[in-house]
């Protein structure tokens, strides 16, 4: 999985590419927050952008909220966007969306 | 003949990606829909995680997860039944274990979530754990059930234009 972000009008957006699973997550995680540790203290929102998401597990649902927490401690609320009609469900059925709503 | 297929692999994170694709693409014969595909491909990543990180935990020498599928043809569709068998440690609360949310790996930013989706994702699930012996997850979902009824409908309109 491949993470790379782009800040525009103090919007961070984080987009995710390729499968994330228990095996790609590990990675993903790492470089989510590294993004997060750049970028946050400047950011006034953070958008994950799920288009590019070929495959989600459960695994998405810990990558999130971990990211969730991450950025609150910079005071900076996370959406995600785009998910797929699979993932939408996941999200929908763990209660994701309470946390973290759509944009 | 009925259609089926065995398959040992190594439990080990890196093969979560070919255990779902290679279901999925044992399933392809029933021309399931692009959700039906995702459906069956999420379960099978829940399943096989858990063998992978619950079942044999981190040691050294990974353990071995079984996969066997099986076509049961009927009609336009048919059924794709998976059983996938782990020889590991067993669960000793296997009502707690498949509740939502629960997880004995918390600190891991785990879900909790795998056996719900296994449950919602599938139309049938069923689980057996013998503490120190391993667990067998069996899963059933009815594909191309939706098309049969389309079909002769297709067939009618012809009829009509004709």
């Amino acid at each position: 999985m491949r993470i790379c972000a782009e800040q525009r009008d103090n919007v961070l957006y984080v987009r995710l590419n390729g499968e994330m699973d228990e095996y790609s997550a590990a990675l993903a995680r790492r470089d989510a927050d590294r993004l997060a540790e750049t970028y946050a203290a400047t950011s006034e929102r953070a958008i994950f952008d799920l288009s590019k998401v070929s495959f989600m597990d459960s695994t998405g649902i810990g990558f999130l909220i971990g990211r969730y927490k991450k950025f609150q401690r910079y005071g900076v609320p996370v959406y995600v966007t785009n998910p797929s009609a699979g993932t939408d469900r996941i999200l929908e059925m763990s209660g994701v969306y309470t946390l973290i709503p759509k944009a | 003949m009925e259609n089926f297929m065995k398959l040992e692999i190594a439990a080990l994170g890196e093969n979560e990606s070919f255990a779902r694709s290679a279901v999925a693409a044992f399933a392809l014969p029933l021309s399931p829909s692009l959700m039906e595909l995702s459906d069956i491909k999420t379960a099978v990543s829940e399943a096989v995680t858990n063998c992978v990180v619950h079942a044999y935990g981190r040691e050294t020498d990974a353990g071995k997860i079984r996969i066997e599928c099986r076509i049961e043809k009927t009609g336009f569709g048919g059924t794709l039944h998976i059983e996938i068998t782990d020889f590991g440690r067993g669960i000793d609360d296997v009502e707690k274990a498949i509740a939502p949310f629960y997880t004995t790996l918390k600190g891991d930013e785990r879900s909790g979530m795998g056996f719900t989706i296994m449950q919602t994702f599938m139309d049938e699930f069923s689980i057996e754990s013998e503490p120190t012996k391993g667990t067998v997850v069996k899963m059933s979902k009815r594909i191309g059930m939706e098309r049969t009824a389309e079909i002769p409908r297709a067939e009618e309109r012809e009829r009509v234009n004709a």
